[in-house]
């Protein structure tokens, strides 16, 4: 406990102000990131390969 | 062979253990359920000397490129505890409109038996569709046998003594109150373990794929797996009374253990509910059409938008509490946020249909299907709604959030199990098809008209509760009794016994389709849909004049 009050008031409020700033940014950004990948260049034939790819061998013959 | 005596070893030493705890142990729930393990362990130990193979009595000679042993078994387990789960659910029902069902007995009365009902469809039956499935799926999609196969037995099974401990714990009053985490300390976990085995299973088989790209449908099922573990472990922190006995008591206190509570019980539907059941979604659709996904991009963005917004949903279970008013606010707007990536799901699982819509007229499973993606898609916008704090200041405590739950367990969780159910049982046969198409479309219609009057005598019960509840009369003195809220709702309770009862025949057809299935017996029925040849109808048609 003791090494997270970096604050001047307590945890609660080194928590709550890095909730609200740097964590609230970063989330962001990982999240707009992770969701603009299948949009990269090559993107689309990825995407229609993987999505095809589960009508291949999908029998359970030897 | 040589790894029969120290597996022996195991089981006698577990045997052992059970038995000492159960001469130990502080109070009579605990003495019986160490009972119960150590039975296990007999059965353990006696499969393991005798060389017996349970799996082998029900399956066809498989030697083939795919290990479906357990999920042979997890389709007859997810049968049964179905049906067991909605039986408890119907006897409930009756229950609460028919006090007299009581009997006067503790064991079954509404309070012990609920959870029952709750864990039996919820963890039993969704479980065990969700391992059998998760284990279909991403053997298929990395084209690899599942990896860990002593270990995977090891979950099937482990899991099935999961369930019974916690439904016969629940019988006895055994129970930690916290709704969803019922099972206690040592019943915790044990799932603890059983949980982390089928996580190293999962992981081991997407390792060793020969396929570069690990399918969306493992996305869902690995997030599932992983969010599980981690809310399991979080709000299970108790500390046992005695360690020979059932009880304990959890760390977090008061507000923070009720915002624990529910930040594991709404993500407990996000993610086993939701993101579990999508995995099946997008991958048994999708092969049930005969056509790829609508927009594979669509499932990826779906996909990192439930991850990073429903983890915040929780604290809508507590509006107008004691938790600060901004940690409301909070989870208010992330359920309504959360409308967007689920209605682009649906439209993504609706959409897959795309130029192939007469299907849902000739193939009563895709037509399952697409009910399951309907109510996924009805009941994502009701619980939005619902969490608006102004919707929620008249909705909270009635009915209608029971009407809600089951629009997505019955309509959703439960469509696509059976949809996924018929799809695999003729495959793990190796049947050439269901016994029986036209009672497929039996059991749709009897689900259908099942969950119609539920959730609709819900709605109505819950919005009259709200109301009641709320009405001032001109003296400033509320003008109705609590006791005149059950009596008004009686009819709707009557109502709500009729549609558990017509889901329950459905699912009734469905093991008998699902029993004959695997039996290999076909029955000869006329197809679904003929269109009779008529010759006089039967004309090229008339050229178009050349003036």
């Amino acid at each position: 406990m003791s090494f997270l009050q970096l604050s001047t008031h307590s945890t609660y409020d080194l928590l709550r102000h890095l909730a609200d700033s740097w964590g609230l940014a970063i989330m962001a950004l990982v999240f707009v990131g992770l969701c603009l990948w299948p949009f990269r260049p090559g993107g689309r034939t990825a995407s229609r390969d993987a999505a095809l790819s589960i009508f291949e061998d999908d029998t359970n013959d030897a | 062979m040589d790894s029969v005596l120290p597996r022996t070893g195991l089981w006698l030493g577990a045997l052992f253990f059970a038995v000492i705890a159960t001469a130990l142990a502080a109070d009579i729930g605990f003495a019986v359920h160490m009972v119960i393990c150590a039975l296990a362990a007999l059965i353990g130990l006696i499969v393991t000397v005798r060389g017996w193979d349970p799996a082998a009595v029900v399956r066809p000679v498989d030697t083939g490129r795919y290990d479906d042993d357990l999920i042979r078994l997890g389709v007859i387990a997810t049968v049964f505890w179905g049906m067991a789960g909605f039986l408890a659910g119907l006897y409930i029902a009756l229950e609460m409109a028919f006090p007299q069902f009581n009997l006067g007995l503790q064991w079954i009365n509404f309070g012990r038996l609920r959870p029952l009902h709750t864990s039996a469809v919820i963890f039993a039956f969704g479980g065990n569709a969700l391992i059998a499935t998760s284990f279909y799926v991403v053997q298929r999609t990395c084209r690899t046998r599942l990896a860990l196969p002593g270990l995977a037995k090891f979950v099937f099974w482990g899991y099935q003594l999961f369930i019974v401990l916690a439904a016969t714990g629940y019988l006895m009053g055994i129970t930690q109150g916290k709704e969803y985490a019922e099972p206690e300390w040592y019943v915790d976990l044990w799932l603890t373990v059983v949980w982390v085995a089928y996580l190293a299973v999962f992981v081991g088989t997407l390792l060793k794929r020969s396929e570069p790209h690990i399918y969306v449908a493992n996305w869902f099922y690995l997030s599932f797996i992983l969010t599980v573990a981690m809310l399991h472990l979080v709000n299970n922190v108790n500390v046992p009374v005695s360690f020979f006995g059932s009880r304990s008591y959890p760390l977090f206190g008061g507000v923070q253990g009720a915002l624990v509570q529910w930040w594991y019980g709404h993500n407990a539907v996000g993610f086993f509910l939701t993101a579990g059941f999508l995995a099946m979604m997008y991958y048994f659709v999708p092969k049930q059409a005969e056509r790829p996904v609508y927009s594979y991009r669509l499932s990826i963005i779906h996909f990192w938008a439930l991850i990073f917004l429903y983890i915040w949903a929780g604290p809508h279970h507590l509006h107008y509490t004691a938790l600060p008013d901004w940690a409301q606010t909070l989870g208010m707007v992330f359920s309504v946020m959360l409308w967007m990536p689920s209605w682009g799901g649906m439209i993504n699982g609706l959409m897959t249909l795309n130029g192939a819509w007469d299907k849902i007229r000739t193939d009563p499973i895709l037509r399952m299907m697409v009910l399951a993606l309907a109510f996924y898609g009805m009941s994502t916008f009701e619980g939005p709604m619902m969490s608006i704090k102004s919707v929620n200041s008249l909705s909270h405590y009635t009915d209608w959030t029971i009407g809600h739950v089951h629009s997505g367990a019955l309509g959703w969780n439960g469509m696509i199990t059976f949809s996924c159910l018929y799809y695999l049982a003729p495959r793990l046969w190796g049947r050439e098809r269901l016994y029986s198409l036209r009672m497929v479309n039996w059991h749709f219609w009897l689900a259908t008209l099942g969950i119609v009057f539920y959730t609709a005598a819900m709605w109505v019960a819950g919005i009259t509760q709200g109301l009641m509840w709320r009405e001032y009369g001109p003296d400033g003195y509320l003008v109705n009794s609590f006791a005149d809220t059950v009596a008004a709702l009686h009819p709707m309770y009557a109502l709500r016994v009729l549609g558990g009862l017509l889901y329950l025949s459905g699912a009734t057809v469905m093991a008998i389709n699902i029993t004959r299935t695997i039996l290999g017996h076909y029955r000869s029925e006329a197809p679904m849909h003929s269109a009779a040849f008529d010759p006089a109808r039967d004309v090229p048609l008339a050229p178009a004049t050349a003036n």
